[in-house]
């Protein structure tokens, strides 16, 4: 039987953002994103939470160590998000509408390449209390 | 008296800037917050009024009228805005969640019915940061 365990790394940051496809005209993307695409953008608290699963190590029972985990989010992740313009501020998303399914692969994607591959590697991302979302789907 | 909160919540962006101050001040007192392209927030506002309950109605106030009211003078002008560009009652203001409270309370109380009192705007920055103005 596998002794596979999910630990989980909660962490947050907050950015502003705007919805906008700017292949389309304005009536459009106020149409397809409503208050979202507003001009002068708007913001949220994101929470973040990062899910990696592993066989705890015989010598030291951790899956990963925590410490190390949270310094990766924080140097990786929150350092290049926090209190920015995700569509300004970041080159992640100069070109990539910043929504939460795009923000989360994103930092999967930051992420994974950052991890041994025998974890398995998941992110959820909180827009609001309310809107969240997962990826990958497949765990 | 008795005490009725109603809670309700908007996002928006806003940056801490003091536009008579140089750059490197506000970035020195204002930090992340300063960041000239904004950030963002998903702000929690607890409005509490207070009163005597209608011995009719057993009601302080009706709460779908007390929201319409906070949506109405509040929400509305706040959610999915950006507070220091787009919203008339902040202009020239410091957009700190000190300043946003007062400035909620302002737009809420006139509307208030005679008798119902409001008592405490509360709002949340993050779950972990809020401010409470109680008025005067």
């Amino acid at each position: 039987m596998s002794k596979k365990v999910a630990v989980y790394r909660k962490e947050h940051f907050n950015a502003a953002h705007r919805l906008n496809n700017p292949d389309w005209d304005a009536a459009t993307n106020t149409k397809v994103f409503g208050k979202c695409n507003n001009a002068n953008y708007h913001g949220h608290n994101y929470e973040l939470v990062v899910k990696v699963v592993g066989i705890p190590d015989e010598k030291t029972g951790y899956v990963i160590d925590l410490k190390l985990l949270s310094d990766l989010i924080e140097e990786n992740v929150l350092k290049r998000f926090d209190h920015k313009n995700l569509n300004l501020d970041t080159a992640e998303f100069a070109t990539l509408n910043p929504s939460a399914e795009n923000i989360a692969i994103v930092i999967y994607d930051i992420l994974r390449a950052r991890l041994q591959d025998s974890f398995e590697l998941q992110v959820r991302l909180y827009e609001t209390e309310r809107n969240f979302v997962e990826y990958p789907v497949h765990l | 008296m008795v005490y009725l909160t109603r809670v309700e919540h908007f996002n928006a962006a806003h940056k801490l800037f003091n536009p008579n101050w140089s750059v490197e001040k506000n970035e020195q007192v204002f930090g992340l917050c300063a960041n000239e392209n904004w950030h963002g927030h998903n702000f929690e506002l607890y409005v509490t009024i207070k009163g005597e309950t209608d011995p009719d109605t057993g009601f302080l106030y009706d709460v779908k009228k007390f929201s319409k009211i906070i949506q109405e003078h509040a929400v509305k002008k706040l959610d999915h805005k950006n507070l220091n560009m787009d919203v008339p009652f902040l202009t020239g203001m410091m957009c700190s969640t000190e300043v946003l409270a007062k400035a909620i309370w302002e737009q809420i109380e006139p509307h208030l019915p005679e008798g119902v009192q409001l008592h405490c705007v509360k709002l949340y920055e993050t779950p972990r940061i809020y401010v409470e103005y109680f008025g005067g």
